[in-house]
Order: C-alpha cells, then sequence, then structure tokens
C-alpha cells in the first residue's frame, strides 16, 4: 500500500486538477494491475464497504492510544477529520510491513468485516502495530469509508486516458456504473472493444449558468427552450435490458422500478436523457420536490408509496435509436426523432415540452418557471451535437434568481475536509414571536477570510457547547440563497430551507432586523 | 488571595505591584519574551532575562529597567522573583515568584525539544503552576527537528532541480533563527525578507551558530533554487510576485494538520514548533509537580479534563469554562 498512500498524499497536498492527473498518471504506470483496480475504483467514488461500525473502530484506537474515549472525540473535534485523527494519536509502529492494496482489500477488510466485535478489535491492534506510520491515514480512510480526496472522476477518467491511450470519452464510458477491481480491469478498460458497456449510459451534457442577457445568444430561433425541471437528471435506457442512472452515474433501477418498466414499452437499443420528476396525477402536472424527495430516501419503494409519489421521466434527449449512437446529429434531428418516438408514450414516459416564442416571451415562461416546478430554463443550440462533458456554448442554464431571507447564526460546528477544525458548518434561525427558530443549515459561500474571521467571532461568542457543536450569542446575520421551501415535520419551524447556501455576511444588520417566519410561510404556501 | 491574579492589562501580582507580559502600559513589567502577544511598549520599569535584552529594546525601543540573569534574584515589594530559561526563542523566561510562603511559576511560552538558539527549559518546583496550552491536544507530537530539518534540506533541492525558488514562511523571531540554525551547515547563503534581518544579527551577536545568509533587498542574483526566509505575512503580499517561479512552504506546529495546511494554501507544510506539544505538555507539569495547575493561551479543556481524571487540580487562570 505504499505507493498508493503516496498518491494519496500527492492528491491530498494539492488542488490543482493538472498535477493531479500527473499522480494518478504516475501511480498508473508504475502500481502493479491488481492494486490499481482497487485505485482506480476507490479514487472515482466507490466507497468501500465500511468493515467495522466507527464506534468499535474508536474504541480500539483509544485503547490503542492509551487515551479515554472522551479525549479521542475531542481530539477528532478539533481536527474535524476522523481517519487523520487516528493516524495522529495512534502510537509508532513497532514493525513496519507493506501489504498489497489488492491484498487489504480483497483479503483482509473482508476478514474484518466477517469477525466478531471483539476480533475485529484485536486484528486492527495487530494489524496497526506493523503499519507504517505515512500509511495509517490511508487505511483509517478505507476502513470509514469516507475517501474524498478532492478528486472528480473526470480527473480518474483523464488519468486512465491518457495512461492507456484512449479517448477520454470512451474511457468515461466503460467507468459508468460499478467498476469490477479485478486484475484485468486496465485491460478491460484499455480493450477496443467491450461487450460489457450495453448497460453504460453516454457521459452525461453538462451546462454552464448564462451569466449575460439571453437575446446575446442571438436569434430565438437557432437555440430550443425548455424547462429546467427540479428533479433528478437521469438517462433512461433500453438495450439488452431497462437501466436508468443519475448523473453521479448511480444505478437507480432500485428506486424506481415503475420507470424501468416503462423503458421496456419502449423499442430496444434507444438511451433517452431526461429528468425524474415526481407527478401530481390529479392536476396531470409536477409535484413539489418534497414530494421526489420522499421516493429518495427508500432504495425499495414498497407499493403504498409507490402510489402515494407516482413518478414520471420526463425525456428531452434521444442519444441512441435502434441501437445507433445519434449523439453526432444536431439537436433539431434528435429533438424530431425523440417527438416520434413518444408520440403515444408508455405511462410513465413524457414528452419535456418546448416554449417557443421570441426571447420576450422566453423570458415571460422563466418567469413563471416556479409555477410549473421549474428552476428556470435551459436553452440549447439546435445545431450542435450532444455535448461532451461541460463545454462553453451549445447549452446554457437560465435560472431564475434565487430567493433571500436574512437569518441569524445560532450554532456552529467544525467543517470537514478543508474546512477541518473551522466553525464553518452554520445553523441559521428566523424570528417567530420573538424567538429565533432554525430554518437552514448552511455550509458554504463565505471566502475563507471571512470563515476564519467568522471562527474567531464564534470562538469568543460561545455561550454553551454541546460536543462538537457551538450555540453562538444571536447577533450575526447572514444572508441565505435557497431555491425553495418545503414543509418539514422535523423542524420546530415547520419548514425547511431547499439548497440554502450563504450569499454575505450581513455585518451592517443587526440580528432585529432579520426575517420573520410568517414571510417564509408566505412564500411556502404561495409555492 | 491568590498570588497572581488575571486582569484586562495582563497577570498582576499584588505582593509585588508588578505585571507580567501586560498588554496595555503599567508602572512595572516583566516580559518573558519579544513576542508582540507578550511584549509591549510604553512601561514605566521593565525586567527581561538578559540574553533576550537587546531583542526586547530592537522591538520596544530603548527600556527603563534592568535585564536579569537567569536564576538572578530579584526583590519586589513583598515577593522575590527570578527568571528561568523556557526554551521558546532567545532570551524567553518563566517567571518564578515566591511570597507569602507560596511558589509561583509563570511558564510563559515553552517547550522542550532542544533548540541551540537558546537555552534550554529548566523546571522549576512551584506550588502553582501557570502553564501555556497552545497546543492542548494529543494529536499534536512534534516530529524530531532533526527529521524536520533534513526535509527542508530535501525540499529546498526539489525547487532547486525544478529551477524555482524556494520560500519557507515561519515567524521573523525565532522560528526563522532556529531554521538556520538547523540549516548552518548549508555552504550556499540563505535570502532573508526584511523582517528578519536585523533579528537575525542580533542572534549572531549573541554567538548562536547560523547559516549564512543574505539580505534579499542586497541580493542581485539568480533566484531560482535559493531559499528565501519570509514571515507568515508575506504570503499573498506584493512582495511575494519578485519569484517568478516559487513554490511555498510554512514551518509551524499547526502544520501537523492537513485542514490549516490547506488554508494556508501552502505547497508544504513543515512542523516546527516553539511552543510544548501534547507529551511535554504533560511532562513539564509532572516535572514541576504543582498542587494546582492554571492554564493560560488557547483550548484549555481537554488538558484541564485529563489532568483532572488524573487526580491534578487543574484550573483555566482566565476563570471557569
Ligand atoms: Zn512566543
Amino acid at each position: 500500500m505504499k505507493a498508493f498512500a503516496a498518491l494519496y498524499q500527492r492528491l491530498d497536498a494539492t488542488t490543482r486538477s493538472s498535477v493531479k492527473r500527473a499522480a494518478i498518471v504516475d501511480y498508473l504506470h508504475s502500481a502493479d494491475p491488481r492494486d490499481a483496480a482497487h485505485a482506480v475504483a476507490v479514487l472515482s467514488g466507490q466507497r468501500p464497504r465500511r468493515p467495522i461500525s466507527a464506534t468499535l473502530l474508536r474504541e480500539a484506537a483509544a485503547q490503542a492510544s492509551d487515551l479515554p474515549l472522551w479525549l479521542l472525540e475531542e481530539s477528532y473535534h478539533h481536527v474535524g477529520d476522523l481517519a487523520e485523527t487516528l493516524a495522529l494519536l495512534l502510537p509508532p509502529p513497532a514493525r513496519a510491513e507493506d501489504v498489497a492494496l489488492h491484498h487489504w482489500m480483497e483479503q483482509r477488510l473482508p476478514q474484518l468485516a466477517r469477525a466478531e466485535a471483539a476480533a475485529q478489535q484485536a486484528l486492527l491492534q495487530q494489524w496497526w502495530a506493523a503499519m507504517p506510520q505515512e500509511q495509517r491515514l490511508v487505511f483509517h480512510k478505507l476502513l470509514t469509508g469516507s475517501f474524498r480526496v478532492g478528486v472528480a472522476r473526470q480527473t480518474v477518467t483523464q488519468a486512465l486516458a491518457t495512461a492507456l491511450g484512449r479517448e477520454p470519452g470512451q474511457i468515461a464510458a466503460r467507468m459508468m456504473g460499478r467498476i469490477r477491481p479485478s486484475a484485468d480491469l486496465l485491460e478491460r478498460l484499455a480493450a477496443a472493444e467491450q461487450p460489457a458497456d450495453t448497460l453504460a449510459p453516454y457521459p452525461f451534457a453538462l451546462a454552464h449558468a448564462l451569466e449575460g442577457a439571453a437575446a446575446e445568444l442571438g436569434p430565438a430561433t437557432r437555440w430550443q427552450a425548455e424547462y429546467k425541471w427540479d428533479g433528478i437528471r437521469a438517462q433512461l435506457l433500453h438495450r439488452a435490458q431497462a437501466a436508468l442512472w443519475s448523473r453521479g452515474e448511480e444505478p437507480l433501477d432500485a428506486s424506481f422500478p415503475e420507470l424501468l418498466q416503462a423503458a421496456q414499452a419502449l423499442p430496444p437499443g434507444c438511451v433517452l436523457d431526461g429528468e425524474i420528476v415526481a407527478w401530481d396525477n390529479e392536476a396531470d402536472a409536477v409535484a413539489p420536490f418534497a414530494a421526489l424527495q420522499r421516493r429518495l430516501n427508500r432504495r425499495k419503494p414498497g407499493a403504498a408509496l409507490r402510489r402515494d409519489v407516482p413518478v414520471r421521466f420526463l425525456a428531452y434527449d434521444l442519444l441512441e435509436q435502434e441501437g445507433e449512437d445519434l449523439r453526432a446529429r444536431p439537436l433539431r434531428d434528435r429533438r424530431r426523432a425523440l417527438e416520434t418516438l413518444l408520440a403515444s408514450p408508455p405511462a410513465g414516459i413524457g414528452l419535456s415540452p418546448l416554449l417557443q416564442g421570441d426571447w420576450p416571451r422566453r423570458a415571460r415562461w422563466r418567469a413563471q418557471a416556479r409555477a410549473a416546478r421549474a428552476e428556470g430554463l435551459m436553452l440549447k443550440d439546435r445545431d450542435a451535437p450532444y455535448p461532451s462533458g461541460r463545454p462553453r456554448g451549445p447549452w446554457w442554464k437560465w435560472k431564475l434568481d434565487p430567493y433571500t431571507v436574512d437569518a441569524v447564526l445560532l450554532y456552529a460546528q467544525a467543517g470537514h475536509g478543508r474546512r477541518s477544525g473551522l466553525h464553518s458548518d452554520f445553523t441559521l434561525g428566523v424570528w417567530q414571536d420573538g424567538e429565533l427558530v432554525p430554518v437552514a443549515k448552511a455550509y458554504s459561500g463565505l471566502s475563507d477570510a471571512e470563515l476564519l474571521r467568522a471562527d474567531r467571532w464564534i470562538r469568543a461568542h460561545t455561550r454553551e457547547r454541546f460536543g462538537p457543536v457551538r450555540a453562538v450569542a444571536p447577533e450575526q446575520v447572514f444572508e441565505l440563497a435557497f431555491e425553495g421551501l418545503r414543509p418539514s415535520s422535523r423542524h420546530k419551524a415547520g419548514l425547511a430551507l431547499r439548497f440554502p447556501r450563504i450569499l454575505r455576511w450581513r455585518e451592517d444588520k443587526p440580528a432585529q432586523q432579520a426575517d420573520q417566519l410568517a414571510t417564509l410561510q408566505r412564500l411556502l404556501e404561495g409555492q | 488571595m491568590p498570588l497572581l491574579e488575571p486582569r484586562t492589562a495582563g497577570l498582576y501580582c499584588a505582593a509585588g505591584d508588578f505585571w507580567i507580559d501586560p498588554l496595555r502600559p503599567v508602572p512595572r513589567a516583566l516580559i518573558t519574551h519579544a513576542h508582540a502577544d507578550h511584549a509591549r511598549a510604553g512601561h514605566g520599569c521593565v525586567h527581561a532575562a538578559a540574553p533576550g535584552w537587546p531583542v526586547l529594546e530592537h522591538r520596544l525601543g530603548a527600556l527603563d529597567g534592568r535585564p536579569l540573569d537567569y536564576g538572578e534574584p530579584l526583590r519586589l515589594g513583598g515577593a522575590r522573583v527570578s527568571l528561568h530559561p523556557a526554551g521558546h526563542i532567545l532570551g524567553s523566561a518563566q517567571v518564578r515568584i515566591e511570597a507569602g510562603g507560596e511558589v509561583w511559576l509563570v511558564s510563559g511560552d515553552y517547550k522542550r525539544q532542544p533548540d541551540g538558539t537558546c537555552a534550554p527549559f529548566e523546571v522549576v518546583p512551584a506550588d502553582v503552576f501557570v502553564s501555556e496550552v497552545t497546543f492542548g491536544y494529543p494529536v499534536y507530537r512534534w516530529p524530531e527537528p532533526a527529521t524536520v530539518y533534513a526535509q527542508i534540506r530535501d525540499w529546498w533541492q526539489d525547487c532547486a532541480a525544478a529551477g524555482e525558488t524556494a520560500v519557507l514562511l515561519c515567524y521573523a523571531l525565532g522560528k526563522a533563527q532556529r531554521v538556520l540554525h538547523g540549516l548552518r551547515d548549508s555552504a550556499e547563503s540563505i535570502l532573508l525578507h526584511g523582517a528578519m534581518t536585523a533579528l537575525t544579527a542580533l542572534y549572531r551577536e549573541a554567538g548562536v551558530a547560523l547559516a549564512p545568509t543574505c539580505p534579499l533587498s542586497e541580493y542581485e542574483g539568480e533566484l531560482a533554487g535559493r531559499l528565501v526566509l519570509a514571515p507568515p505575512s508575506a504570503a499573498g503580499s506584493p512582495w511575494m510576485r519578485r519569484f517568478r517561479k516559487r513554490r511555498l512552504a510554512l514551518a509551524s506546529g499547526w502544520m501537523m494538520l492537513r485542514g490549516p495546511r490547506r488554508r494556508r494554501a501552502v505547497d508544504r507544510g513543515f512542523v516546527l514548533s516553539d511552543h510544548a506539544d501534547w507529551p511535554s505538555l504533560l511532562r513539564t507539569i509532572d516535572e514541576v509537580n504543582p498542587q494546582q495547575v492554571l492554564l493560560t493561551h488557547g483550548d484549555s479543556a481537554p488538558l484541564l479534563r485529563y489532568l483532572r481524571e488524573a487526580g491534578r487540580e487543574a484550573a483555566d487562570l482566565r476563570g471557569a469554562r
């Protein structure tokens, strides 16, 4: 695991993706193919199953470090990363032996997972005693299943393409879905043809946000306008069998069995790009995102939930028809083929409508998008092929301006990763009858300098501590942007903000002038 | 009544009518060392350890008062006072106060690691020990300084091989000279930011062996491949623009953790601290073996609880926390 630990360190030490890519290429060139296969799987975000519970792991580490458990916990809150904390607390190893990554992944971690609790702790003690210090962090990352090194899947794909001498797009298609980290993985990825590709989706085309005026894009007739649905982006395909993929390359088959069934009614050899939305049968329209959330939380929905929250796949692009890849064709042709294909669609699949008209008319569509449960419009160049990746030009997101609210900082918790040790996870509240009620948790939006300053303020104005959480003096106002509201029985306020993020620190504003809950309640009713 | 009491201006001793490291002007001050969070100007009469006196006067201007040798007794009102090496930076001192049959020891900033730039920490038994706790978590365990100097040398070589300037950020007083002492065998002179040149000369005058240095302002040669020391505040300032191709590193105890390393946006972090790590805090408290420990500076809660569970009487100097 020495080489992999060194790779991890190189990836961890830089934020530049070109440097990360070079580090992965170096590793792939020199690593044992059996190790490289596991490295690729893990770096691509394929989380290893947790072989041991966090509680048992902490207890074993506290024992090995000869520290009380509470002090290990306090140290964890201070450091912000469990794997790193344990790596720092454990005593130096008695001897050091290097065990290959594939041996860890295929033999030792499964052995750990199968063992009884007491045996698990004994195994860890034994392994720690012989593990080189610089391998501990990466080992604990594998144990805790929180393997984030800020490596985008795209970076891994590109590194593989360079190392294997293939096109990035080709590798990306082969990397879709679950990676089987066998010794021949690199060979399979490098192969000229691969029969197992048949269930793989295409790389998703992504769009940039439109910053200027839409009219600057040129004549409206060149641009196809559709709603940007507030749902889950997915590809629904029917080849040898049906499959449903999220944009994050997660298979959604189990969560939405009715959509798979619907896909099977389509002629084989077709791939649709579109959005999964919750459907309101009575209104025959898209239902609020909150309804879809209920389906998302369930891996395998029961019959009752499927009846309560019906879903629909709204298709807006056709990537493959009768087994032929259509992506190189202009959008106008693909759209025509899509409309023909879905002239009388199977139940569960719908056609995302086009929003016709000139730019002023489209601006009105956009302004009314929320009423249609959309976040704005998508603008797509009718002459362009299906984009690969996120190029600037062919597709634009023309989103509505977010809602905003001024809320007061109530609690702060130390963040993780880049922000570990800084109190960067905020809970914020608004006023109700002279009292502040929490409505949102927000993690992002402040600059590093502001974060440092906020952290100092929080430490100096802590009123109470609950483990890692600090209750602070309710004095600081932050302006939050959010995409919508959903009713919530878990929050005292009865509602929660969707996608809240901090727009700015309103140091000019006294807490008394933050917003009232009633304002948000009216917004929720009007949604 | 306790011998020392924390007040807004600093730590006050009524028995001797003096202050330790006061942050506002007072009639009589004992200054443990010349770092800005301990040493301020404007006091009536100042006492500090003799080896640090030139540095202190360099920072604060000419001082009224008198330097004290380590261990030299001084009578102030009803208190007997002496200064003892703290091993933090050149001339850093602990303050021992004896009055009314009680001995108090104020550590100031201290470390237990070997450091050839200053006198090593001296264990002074006391009834009450006021200890700093900058790094009060067991995750802080310093590597051997020799290992760190070797890492710095390797990194410098890597930068040179890549045709880049190696810019190492470190505090201008203490840390910079410690690095120069660690690299004293260097054949090539190390370039210094303007904030460090006078302080480094004072260390040299005090007889500390340092690597050859050259003020950056007087250097006209090629910058690629050279090692430059600069204070952390130089990062992100226009001063940095003179290095076309450079790598940035920071030497500090905080570099133990990945979070701060990333936040400082440096290419490399070297774990080199002039404060006590967790094992040193415990060892020092055991060796001073006081009846009561009072903690100050930093996050004291974990160490407090740990000491109490080990049967020690301990509290935060600043009151209940
Ligand atoms: Zn200091």
